[in-house]
């Protein structure tokens, strides 16, 4: 972690110095335990304000929605497949970017980590893959692998997939990763039985909108929830209003989710909204052979036609 | 405990369409319940909030004035929601107005003083119930000169123009209409932006004189240098600010200028005031 | 009724001990004249909710994760209904709906919600107008408050006008000492909350007292994030809008209304009309100052369009606007929420600190 953060620093310094870039986008150190704050530097002397480690989950793709700037990013393999999505959707053109590639092993999910322990923890350590976790007479090692957050678990793209620098060398990809389980289950369920395991799933959801403003594909000027005329739907917590908003939210990041896990990381009511997200990711992949973000040579399957499109879903 | 988010319940009079592109149409509103009349004390300058149950409410200037008895009248631009369904609703039909709303014009300070009236476009309704207000027989002695500057973009786009016509007669009141152009060569009247005008047309400014300002941002930005140079004070200088409201009392947050919210410690604001607030809205 | 909260009725305060079993039967005896609110866990967090009979409130929390103020101000929240259906006499005509204003208590409240309370009531409850629906509700209910032994990590409230101890908005305090409570009888209502409980009211001797006061400085140790807000009130409203650091304080900023809906003090709504067939209702909905169209005008004008505007109107609105508007400090009593749930880690002691050393 700490040759990633020298070397984020030397390549952001590098590039603000010579001009290629206005700014360069990356994480500084938060100011609670197990959290990092999303960040640009814009002079050479203000790179060391970067850090790097297990908390900076947040996809820094989303901050680049229709910039005009040069700009350095800093990505792990999740960005880095978000700015592909992002330049195939003419969010931000590739020649604004140098991407600071950061060959990721995953993010710590804080959340987790507090459940498991009564008492508030005040201070982390991360070193050698193990996470020291500190609190009022509270002192214990956990190894990182088992408290990564669900998506870094199940991640099989940790090495960015476009890059113009690297902060590290590449790593070992997670192999034979059954991505699926979960979403199996709900498929497995009655329609019954959906309903109530989505009336439940949803049942804490607050309308804040954590999620979808998390989320580098939602950049919608006007969100369809937020549309007047026509209102698509009511504002309350009305559990139909919040179940639409939550399935349509989906359904329109079909082909396109890279399962960062933003969304449930800023959910401030821990619902487990990639659960929605990750069957339609899952369908992509069945049904197109397509995982979102991979390659700026190909369009994603919502936006391409092809005769041999599976049609057996029309009856 | 009143409720002030509870609608009078009124009735739809009469329809008038007032501008040739059909966006801007004056409804007269009569209470269901005459108590409710009498609680609806006004001074000219107020808004209400016109209330469309299934639709929601919009926050509208009051065109009548307090010295028009028995009903209420609104100008009502066609632009959101509410408005289209307002627009389409017919002589009859039953809605709800709360209010009155707002501080007003500051007719007691004003007394005595020249007043300069300045509008432009579909923002001149409290403005068309300050002229009423201040021509009314028992309050005309209270002012001094009166000036009237209200500019459209073309003759069809003028509203109130048979009053318009009505005071261009009187000689207690001076009228300077104006419009952006027009191939109508019957037009007796001015052509030019307002901004112009009032700097042709506008008595000095002076402790004397108050200039109440309401038009489009566009307006008021090239105006108000034209009454610095003509010499208004500052403090003279009264404006009324427009901001999307839902409670319309100061309690739902979202029309804030700095501390003021613009539904209850405004709409109207001096210049004064303006220039130690930010510059939102 | 008075305008503002923080007028301290004369009450000849008292403190009582109730033994931990004797606090579940006074429960139960309560639930006969009051509807009974509490912390109850439910996934891995806590949350107020209507305690049924028997139930007890789940004590053992830092605080819950949405704020208490739910409790009078819902999120979602009827104020009218009406009906569209022209063969009603009343068509169109909204109505007010019956709601229950019976008498119900909050226990375990935390002190800094309490006091949010009487922040926000100074928006509610003013001089000019009053909200029926917000007031009527907190003059129902009878908060019972627990006191902070250990106050969260994020927690700031001993320089927010706040503290673990704090009693300013509470009837009753309850302290947890260990193997007892004790219970210190604030208000009027407080008495009679405590009668209907049928707990002993035998005032204990100064030891109480005495006791209250060592956990209280114990806890108020444990606090060791601080604010300074002196400065802010001199400060110059428009030279603190045109700050040079709102752009970095924004940057990270995702406009979610996280903040806003786990703030006890955040109170802006919106309105809705909401109708079925024939049939409808007028609500409110909490809003929030995030949001772009919050201020998006009919015309497509939006005076606060980009996400500094917005980031800047919520910082300012809680540490400037509130200060000078009504004369009691800021807008904030420091539970440190927005800090624990902001999801890209935007720290309000960091913004105030800015702003509290801002000079033009």
């Amino acid at each position: 972690m700490l040759a990633y953060i020298d070397k984020i620093r030397e390549i952001s310094r590098r590039l603000l110095q010579e001009g290629t870039v206005d700014m360069v986008m990356g994480f500084r150190k938060g100011t609670v335990p197990m959290m990092n704050e999303p960040c640009f530097v814009k002079t050479p002397e203000d790179v060391d304000t970067f850090v790097w480690d297990s908390n900076c989950g947040i996809n820094l793709a989303n901050y680049l929605t229709n910039r005009q700037e040069k700009i350095g990013i800093i990505a792990k393999g999740c960005d880095s497949r978000n700015i592909v999505t992002h330049i195939i959707e003419n969010k931000i053109k590739r020649d604004q970017l140098v991407i600071i590639g950061v060959p990721c092993k995953g993010m710590i999910d804080r959340r987790k980590i507090q459940a498991l322990f009564e008492t508030e923890i005040e201070n982390v350590i991360e070193a050698d893959g193990n996470i020291t976790i500190k609190g009022r007479g509270l002192e214990k090692t956990l190894n990182k692998k088992d408290v990564l957050q669900d998506n870094c678990a199940l991640c099989i793209h940790r090495n960015p997939v476009i890059y113009d620098e690297l902060a590290g060398d590449l790593v070992e990809e997670q192999k034979d990763v059954d991505r699926y389980e979960d979403i199996r289950k709900i498929e497995s369920l009655s329609p019954e039985e959906k309903w109530r395991y989505f009336d439940d799933l949803l049942s804490s959801c607050i309308r804040c909108y954590a999620c979808r403003n998390a989320c580098p594909l939602c950049y919608c000027p006007t969100c369809f929830v937020d549309e007047s005329r026509p209102q698509w739907v009511g504002k309350s917590i009305d559990s139909i209003d919040t179940r639409t908003f939550h399935f349509l939210r989906a359904y329109h990041c079909a082909g396109r989710c890279t399962d960062c896990g933003s969304c449930e990381r800023a959910c401030p009511m821990g619902i487990k909204v990639r659960l929605f997200t990750k069957k339609l990711e899952k369908d992509c992949l069945e049904l197109f052979d397509w995982e979102a973000g991979m390659t700026l040579e190909k369009r994603p399957p919502l936006d391409t036609y092809r005769p041999d499109d599976p049609d057996d879903f029309i009856k | 405990m009143q409720n002030p988010y509870l609608p009078y319940p009124v009735r739809i009079e009469e329809i008038i369409t007032e501008t040739e592109d059909k966006n801007l149409k004056t409804f007269k509103f009569v209470f269901l319940n005459p108590d409710d009349q009498e609680k609806f004390n006004y001074n000219a300058g107020q808004f209400a909030e016109l209330s469309v149950a299934g639709k929601g409410e919009i926050p509208i200037g009051i065109a009548s004035s307090p010295t028009e008895k028995g009903f209420l009248r609104f100008t009502i631009n066609k632009v959101g929601l509410v408005t289209s369904y307002i627009h389409a609703m017919k002589v009859g039909d039953i809605m709800g107005i709360r209010g009155p709303l707002g501080n007003w014009y500051p007719w007691e300070v004003m007394k005595g003083k020249n007043v300069v009236i300045i509008g432009g476009g579909f923002a001149f309704t409290t403005l068309r119930s300050s002229i009423i207000y201040m021509l009314d027989p028992d309050n005309r002695p209270k002012f001094k000169d009166i000036h009237v500057i209200y500019g459209a973009r073309t003759p069809g786009m003028l509203l109130y123009r048979d009053e318009l016509a009505q005071w261009e007669k009187r000689d207690d009141i001076n009228m300077h209409i104006t419009v952006d152009g027009t191939d109508d060569p019957d037009w007796k009247y001015n052509i030019g932006f307002v901004p112009t005008i009032t700097d042709q047309k506008a008595p000095p400014g002076n402790e004397e004189t108050y200039a109440i300002i309401c038009g489009p941002p566009i307006m008021i930005k090239f105006t108000q240098p034209v009454l610095d140079k003509l010499g208004y004070v500052h403090d003279n200088i009264i404006m009324s600010l427009e901001m999307r409201m839902k409670c319309g009392i100061g309690i739902c947050g979202r029309c804030n200028i700095g501390k003021e919210y613009v539904c209850k410690d405004g709409p109207v604001f001096t210049l004064t005031q303006l220039n130690n607030m930010p510059k939102e809205y | 009724m008075s305008g503002l909260g923080f007028k301290v009725k004369v009450y000849m305060m008292k403190i009582i001990t109730i033994n931990k079993e004797d606090w579940a039967k006074g429960l139960e005896r309560l639930c006969d004249s009051f509807r009974l609110f509490g912390p109850v866990k439910q996934d891995e967090f806590h949350n107020f909710r209507q305690l049924v009979k028997g139930e007890l409130p789940d004590l053992n929390l830092l605080n819950t994760r949405l704020s208490a103020k739910s409790m009078v101000y819902p999120q979602s929240e009827k104020m009218f209904e009406f009906t569209l259906d022209e063969n009603r006499d009343d068509h169109h005509i909204l109505k007010e709906i019956h709601k229950d204003y019976s008498p119900k208590a909050v226990i375990g409240i935390r002190p800094c919600d309490a006091r949010a309370f009487l922040l926000v009531k100074e928006n509610f409850d003013t001089p000019e107008y009053k909200d029926p629906y917000w007031i009527k509700s907190y003059e129902a209910t009878t908060w019972v408050g627990y006191a902070c032994n250990t106050p969260c990590s994020t927690c700031f409230g001993t320089t927010a006008g706040c503290g673990p101890f704090h009693e300013q908005g509470l009837d009753l305090l309850l302290v947890d000492a260990g193997d007892y409570y004790l219970l210190k009888i604030l208000t009027q209502k407080g008495e009679n909350f405590l009668t209907a409980a049928g707990w002993s009211s035998k005032a204990d001797s100064d030891a109480a007292r005495h006791e209250i006061e060592t956990l209280k400085r114990a806890a108020e140790e444990k606090i060791t994030a601080r604010i300074s807000t002196d400065k802010l009130k001199d400060k110059k409203t428009t030279e603190l809008f045109e700050a040079p650091f709102w752009e970095e304080v924004a940057f990270a900023c995702i406009n979610c209304g996280t903040c806003t809906y786990v703030c006890p003090t955040c109170w802006c709504f919106d309105i809705q009309d909401e109708t079925i067939g024939l049939s409808g209702i007028r609500m409110r909905n909490w809003d929030s100052c995030m949001y772009p169209i919050f201020t998006l005008h009919g015309s497509g004008h939006n005076p606060r369009n980009t996400k500094m505007q917005r980031v800047r109107q919520r910082f300012m609105h809680k540490l400037k606007y509130y200060v000078d508007k009504y004369g009691d400090g800021i807008q904030c009593v420091g539970c440190g929420r927005c800090i624990r749930h902001c999801p890209v880690n935007i720290d309000i002691r960091k913004v105030c600190d800015l702003m509290n050393n801002f000079e033009a």
